[in-house]
């Protein structure tokens, strides 16, 4: 168990245990280098799959089905498609940021990788400032999307990249004030170390870190240019946003840094709030039996149907309670399932307007997040069952108001309407 | 309370997700949630959807028995009333200018119809008095080249009445019985055709 | 910069021009609108239309009453059924032309199966206008294929169905077609009820559509909006009850009303119109009588149009199609053709007040405004 767990770290140590002992430094950096250059076109391709595949069913659609084994081949076929496309650069644009921009957006989304602890022990590099390189470096991308948008010369992308860049700029706030409160719990701007203090207890599972994670996760999903958030590239009114004079291999890598930001913006939640890759440890027992008694009370099922309810509910806290799975898949687990959470909400929204966009971000995530860390002081000052409530009540009452304070016009009661003989 | 809304709508596309996998419509099932089709795309080339009877594309000429005896005489009724004019008639004539007869009717030598043009409107079987003209369910004749390929000639629309029988069995029946009718009204004495509409 | 006393300083923005379309995604075909924003706020908005002229009027000057038919079919692609309707109706009054019973009958269900066809796809390209990733669309592309098989059953085409005739329909519903739709029209109120789930209620789509692009009652009749839209404004106009046209007046069915005149009115108002029409179809459904589909008269213009030669006069023929008020003006001087063809288009004379709808919005409403206007390019240039 321990050594599936640890395989890649023990296949690692035992390469370099080969090595002169003045190269290991430096393989060691060109392996995790390697392992991440491999694992992130791959993930950005399987995303895109995941991600037609996902919402096509959504539409009661097959999705892509042609190349390869439900549809598996698509991406290499379409990464094939926009390697031979035509690269057009429109006339009066600035050539060089033109091809400046993507390559400037794919970098930081890599960047990203090297902080992400993919399993125990498994962190490419564990810095001591990892969250704040998080952030510095996701925040690279709004350059290189105002580079792109500018260097095209075209007024769709310009409007679009204007759009993005506000957008990142004013959700990295609450983004930021949502993960206050873990460094204040967990003392520590390591994302090993966040995660190794989830060990007991993820952080979703307390008042501050459930809306916490919330707004972390809709902060990442707007800071990452997803519906309901996609306004820098909204289709429908600015054809395609900032990357609407990109065709070719540069559109691909547009998409790329797009996918690997989603992916990561996934990953860093379930680092900071849903244990990293640990597998859940006492609550969820708890989970599991109350999900036993819902489902063998529930009255609208079959009896067969609700012992195998139960049966499974109870299987599942064992495996759990017995942690067989190694941590990795649990990290890959947990972040694929904040994905498709993701792509569902991209395949059942609408987006939101500019304007609502920004004032979600600075009426309502910004005070909610300064709210958040005072309910997470509480929760760490008092004990258990007192700082809990005072941080849950905290937090009930403020988002109360701020929904009172904000509630939009459009959103009063049903209208009637008349109907005429 | 805000939010309840959005949160039903993913509630129906995660249903829908469902509905598109067997073991999905199976849970839906059990618990007594009604299913709906699930996927209604048809992966086209594999399979086919079944047309209707009267599914109709393109015009093509019917001719009982051989192909040279055509139900066509070249009146030019579908050509002066066809509404984009992709059609063009020419009868067949002799040296005096005179029209030639085959099987007691005039004949077109030269029958075109612009499928690139025509628009499927059935119009020039609804007026054609010989039945001579009738729609097609061919539908696959994606090509190349404009003027090659898409302007269908006398012997690429020519097509049997059998052939017609089995693509409209009813509509064959109700022209078929027409002609017949048509046909016992005008017997002709001379007698000199040696087919006879085919048909029930 | 000086600034003086109670004179509050203000920021000189340039403006930017914009054009959308005619190559645009969300401009429904090609239209154009020549944008001037201040920011992303709409200034000025002048729309350009006209690429998808294609002399429909004057065509049908030249070819005979039935030869307009399949035209019609592509003024509004979406409701072919219904153009052909309007079109049956000025011929049945230019010639005096009594249509049959059941064809009558066969009409009405057509143009009410249009309208469902209609509105279902116009809400899902609503909401692709705003930023729906197509699932509200398919959905409606869903239903809507089931009432296309409908329509491909009876006329032989799905969306160019040529199916209408003065005195009538071409031909009779091929057998087990009624019990077909009976069963469609039973099930669609799930299909709608599901949609609104989706929908009504999404705190998205109302903060986006409520109180954007609001058309006043006063500025809707006097720009002749009509339709839908009229509707949404809270004006009580349909012409099944105002001209009570064709057997309309045999149905019970209510015209529902917006009170705001916003682009969720002109939402909610087609799906409650959709229910309304699922009523009108029980009840032609139910009644549907035997006999011929056409009229003789009818038949034989179907069969010899050249014969047909109306008397002098002119006709106005008018029917309540999905998008407005759909009429086609004919002017016979004797021959067998028309003299003077014309037709009003309900969506160009509906997006008239497209500008005064969108100043002061932003881009993003821009297209939607223009989403539930409802139009279709093909009718629009004609």
């Amino acid at each position: 168990m321990n050594s599936l767990d640890q395989l890649f770290v023990n296949a690692n140590a035992f390469l370099l245990g080969l090595l002169p002992v003045w190269a290991r430094p430096w393989i060691s950096i060109l392996v995790r280098l390697s392992v991440i250059a491999v694992l992130a076109p791959a993930i950005m391709m399987y995303l895109t799959w995941i991600e037609r595949k996902i919402i096509a069913r959504m539409q009661n659609r097959f999705g892509p089905d042609r190349v390869g084994v439900y549809g598996l081949a698509q991406p290499l076929a379409d990464g094939l498609k926009m390697l031979i496309k035509e690269d057009i650069v429109p006339r009066g644009a600035d050539r060089l940021l033109h091809l400046a921009a993507p390559i400037l957006s794919v970098v930081p989304a890599i960047l990203l990788f090297a902080v992400l602890p993919f399993g125990r022990n498994m962190i490419p590099a564990d810095l001591n400032v990892g969250l704040l390189y998080f952030f510095a470096v996701s925040s690279v991308g709004s350059y290189a999307i105002f580079m792109g948008g500018w260097a095209s010369r075209s007024k769709f992308s310009i409007l679009g990249a204007m759009r993005s860049v506000a957008q990142i700029i004013s959700y990295e706030v609450p983004g930021v004030l949502s993960v206050v409160a873990v460094i204040m719990v967990t003392g520590t701007l390591s994302t090993a170390g966040i995660v190794e203090a989830q060990a007991e207890r993820w952080f979703l599972f307390t008042p501050w870190g459930f809306v916490g994670c919330l707004m972390f996760f809709l902060s990442g999903v707007a800071e990452v240019n997803r519906t309901p958030f996609d306004m820098p590239e909204a289709e429908s009114e600015l054809v395609a946003g900032f990357h609407t004079e990109y065709s070719g291999m540069k559109f691909a890598l547009w998409y790329m840094a797009e996918f690997l930001e989603s992916f990561a913006v996934c990953a860093f939640t379930v680092t900071f709030f849903l244990g990293g890759w640990h597998a859940p440890a006492v609550p969820f027992w708890t989970l599991a039996l109350l999900l036993a008694i819902i489902v063998g009370a529930g009255t609208r099922l079959a009896i067969p149907v609700r012992g195998a309810g139960v049966l499974a509910m109870l299987g599942a806290g064992a495996l759990w309670g017995a942690q067989p799975i190694p941590s990795w898949i649990w990290f890959f687990a947990k972040t694929y399932a904040l994905i498709f959470v993701l792509v569902w909400l991209r395949g059942t929204l609408p987006r939101l307007r500019i304007d609502q966009l920004m004032g979600l971000a600075w009426k309502f995530f910004l005070p909610l997040g300064l709210v958040n860390i005072l309910a997470a002081g509480l929760w760490t000052q008092f004990p258990f069952p007192l700082g809990t409530a005072a941080a849950a009540l905290l937090l009930i009452i403020a988002g109360w108001l701020l929904v009172r304070a904000n509630a939009p016009q459009s959103l009063q009661p049903q209208r009637v309407y008349v109907f005429a003989d | 309370m805000i939010g309840a809304g959005v949160l039903r709508g993913m509630g129906v596309t995660f249903k829908t997700l469902l509905e598109t996998y067997p073991w999905g419509r199976a849970i839906l099932r059990t618990l007594q949630i009604p299913v709906t089709d699930g996927i209604f795309t048809i992966p086209y080339p594999e399979t086919k959807q079944q047309h209707p009877e009267r599914f109709r594309y393109f015009p093509f000429l019917v001719y009982d028995g051989t192909p040279d005896n055509l139900r066509c005489v070249a009146c030019k009724i579908c050509e002066q009333e066809c509404p984009p004019q992709s059609i063009h008639i020419v009868m067949e004539k002799d040296e005096q200018g005179r029209p030639v007869k085959a099987h007691g009717r005039t004949l077109p030598k030269q029958f075109d119809v612009d499928m690139s043009i025509c628009m499927s409107c059935r119009i020039c079987v609804d007026v054609c008095p010989f039945d001579a003209i009738e729609m097609d369910n061919e539908y696959e004749l994606s090509a190349s080249d404009r003027y090659e390929h898409m302007i269908f000639d006398k012997h690429k629309l020519l097509k049997s009445a059998e052939y017609f029988q089995k693509i409209k069995p009813t509509e064959a029946a109700t022209v078929d019985q027409r002609l017949a009718a048509k046909k016992a009204k005008t017997a002709s004495p001379t007698g000199d055709k040696p087919s006879q509409p085919s048909g029930p | 910069m000086e600034l003086k006393a109670g004179i509050s300083p203000t920021i000189e923005t340039q403006q930017l021009e914009v054009n959308l379309g005619p190559q645009h995604p969300s401009t429904h075909g090609v239209f154009r609108m020549i944008a001037t924003l201040d920011g992303e706020t709409i200034v000025k908005l002048k729309p350009v239309m006209g690429y998808l002229h294609r002399n429909h009027e004057q065509i049908g000057e030249r070819i005979t009453y039935i030869g307009s038919f399949p035209f019609t079919d592509r003024l509004d692609y979406f409701c072919a059924m219904s153009n052909n309707f309007g079109l049956a109706l000025a011929i049945e009054q230019l010639g005096g032309i009594q249509a049959s019973e059941r064809g009558e009958y066969l009409r009405v269900i057509m143009a009410e199966l249009t309208r469902l066809v209609n509105h279902t796809a116009v809400i899902g390209f609503l909401l692709n206008d705003m930023g729906a990733f197509g699932t509200p669309l398919l959905y409606a592309f869903r239903e809507r294929e089931k009432i296309l098989d409908l329509f491909e059953a009876a006329s032989g085409s799905r969306m160019m169905c040529n199916y209408v005739r003065p005195g009538g329909v071409r031909e009779d519903v091929p057998e087990g077609w009624l019990e077909r739709t009976r069963a469609i029209v039973n099930a669609f109120p799930r299909f709608l009820d599901e949609f609104e789930k989706l929908l009504t209620e999404n705190e998205i789509v109302q903060q986006r559509c409520k109180h954007v692009g609001v058309l006043s009652k006063e500025l809707a009749m006097n720009a002749s909006v009509t339709g839908p839209m009229l509707r949404a404004s809270g004006v009580n106009y349909d012409i099944r009850k105002v001209d009570g046209y064709s057997i309309y007046p045999r149905f019970t069915f209510r015209v529902p009303l917006g009170t705001v005149g916003d682009v969720y009115d002109r939402y909610y108002v087609r799906i409650l119109e959709m229910r309304e029409s699922l009523k009108i179809l029980e009840q032609a459904l139910k009644g549907i009588p035997g006999g011929p589909a056409i009229s003789p008269k009818g038949q034989a213009i179907g069969k010899a149009p050249r014969t047909f030669r109306p008397p002098k006069g002119a006709a106005y023929g008018r029917i309540e199609a999905p998008k407005g008020e759909l009429g086609f003006y004919l002017v016979s001087d004797g021959s067998p053709q028309p003299y003077r063809y014309h037709v009003r288009a309900p969506s160009f004379v509906n997006l008239t007040v497209l500008e005064d709808l969108c100043i002061g919005h932003k881009v993003a409403d821009v297209i939607i405004i223009l989403g539930s206007v409802d139009i279709v390019m093909g009718e629009v240039d004609r």
